[in-house]
């Protein structure tokens, strides 16, 4: 029997979630994060593309909850519980977070990728959800995708190959 | 709703005319530089979501040699140069006079990769300068940065200062064409602006429209 796997494509300040056999992908990371969330044991895994590590900044009312880690993370746990993961088993897989370019004088503006990262790290520890893998940093853009029955990450970059986290 | 949406079809066409200075000045230098004629497209003003701008070129993961800018000053926001790998590839070799430059095979080829940085240096330069005189604005540019990698995570980089404050971007953008060029290179040279938000006020008083709107 043929089972046809569809890639759910989720883009850039977005997020979205899969099941088996379906795998989920998001393209052209820079100093944007892609966090993988995921059950194994129900095979359902949601995937945020993260833009920036805060909120608070941000327009008063109605703003894009998946851009910042603050507001994507809770958002990405709450429709996986929904979709039938269970809240206790969670785990979590992430890559991204590059500075794309090299600059002498560093502001905050050039250092977002990092700050994302650590914005997730500590979301990710106020919930309790294991960071079990990860390939952040660096100066390469990168594409993910995860597959929820193996709940392997592969990750493809332009100048330093594929890798499976 | 955002901003940016509420601008009108005259307050795009000045943003072409941006594009058009601009650019026009850099086709000119570029054209001095490899010794051939350059076309340049009527400059592409659109209101785009992040999402389409990732699209922009044939997809976030098309890779592509850029030289990016950040634009301190009068009207701050981010100046990329960016050009097909093939393009960039005969750029360099015509400017080090050396067939055998491939950024594939020698990545780590520092003058060609230096020459493609002052290559872009020189056409964002002459950009903003032509930019500066009409407006009378003052911009000064960063030292340029040179990514060679996917196309949405060089741009992103792009959308960061605007996105703590908007979910869409005004892109300017200026296609450049070699006059030999082959009609089905997925990749031509582009300029894109990029302006941050409140750029936009100052942009537009300075070309002599309302700011109201």
């Amino acid at each position: 029997m043929n089972i046809e796997t569809n890639v759910i494509k989720v883009g850039i300040a977005d997020l979205n979630i899969v099941k088996s056999p379906n795998h989920i992908r998001t393209s052209g990371l820079g100093s944007c994060v892609g966090l993988i969330i995921f059950d194994k044991h129900n095979e359902i895994a949601g995937l945020a593309h993260i833009m920036l590590p805060d909120s608070s900044l941000a327009n008063k009312g109605s703003f894009n909850q998946a851009k910042y880690a603050d507001t994507a993370i809770p958002l990405l746990i709450h429709r996986l519980t929904m979709a039938g993961a269970r809240s206790r088993a969670l785990l979590a897989k992430m890559a991204g977070g590059a500075q794309m370019f090299q600059f002498q004088n560093t502001n905050d503006m050039m250092r977002i990728g990092p700050r994302n990262i650590e914005a997730i790290k500590k979301q990710l520890h106020e919930y309790n959800i294991p960071l079990i893998s990860e390939d952040v940093g660096g100066n390469s853009g990168r594409t993910i995708e995860f597959d929820p029955v193996s709940c392997e990450l592969t990750i493809r970059t332009v100048n330093k190959g594929t890798k499976v986290i | 709703m955002d901003y940016i949406n509420r601008f009108t079809t005259e307050h795009l066409d000045v943003l072409k005319e941006v594009g058009n200075i601009g650019a026009s000045h850099s086709a000119t230098a570029l054209s001095k530089l490899l010794n051939k004629k350059i076309e340049m497209t009527v400059p592409d003003v659109k209101v785009v979501s992040f999402n389409e701008l990732m699209e922009w070129v044939g997809g976030p993961e098309v890779v592509i040699a850029s030289v990016f800018f950040r634009i301190d000053g009068d009207i701050p926001g981010s100046l990329f140069f960016i050009l097909g790998i093939d393009q960039a590839e005969r750029f360099i070799k015509q400017l080090i006079d050396d067939d055998l430059f491939s950024f594939r095979h020698s990545s780590n080829d520092e003058l060609g990769l230096s020459a493609f940085q002052e290559l872009g240096n020189i056409l964002t330069g002459s950009y903003l300068t032509s930019l500066s005189d009409f407006t009378k604005l003052n911009l000064f540019p960063s030292v340029p940065a040179l990514s060679i990698d996917m196309f949405g995570a060089v741009i992103s980089h792009g959308l960061v200062e605007l996105s703590h404050v908007s979910d869409y971007a005004i892109i300017i953008d200026t296609a450049i064409r070699e006059e030999d060029q082959l009609e089905n290179e997925s990749v031509k040279g582009h300029f894109f602006l990029l302006p941050d938000l409140d750029s936009f006020k100052k942009l537009f008083t300075a070309l002599g429209m309302s700011d109201e709107y």
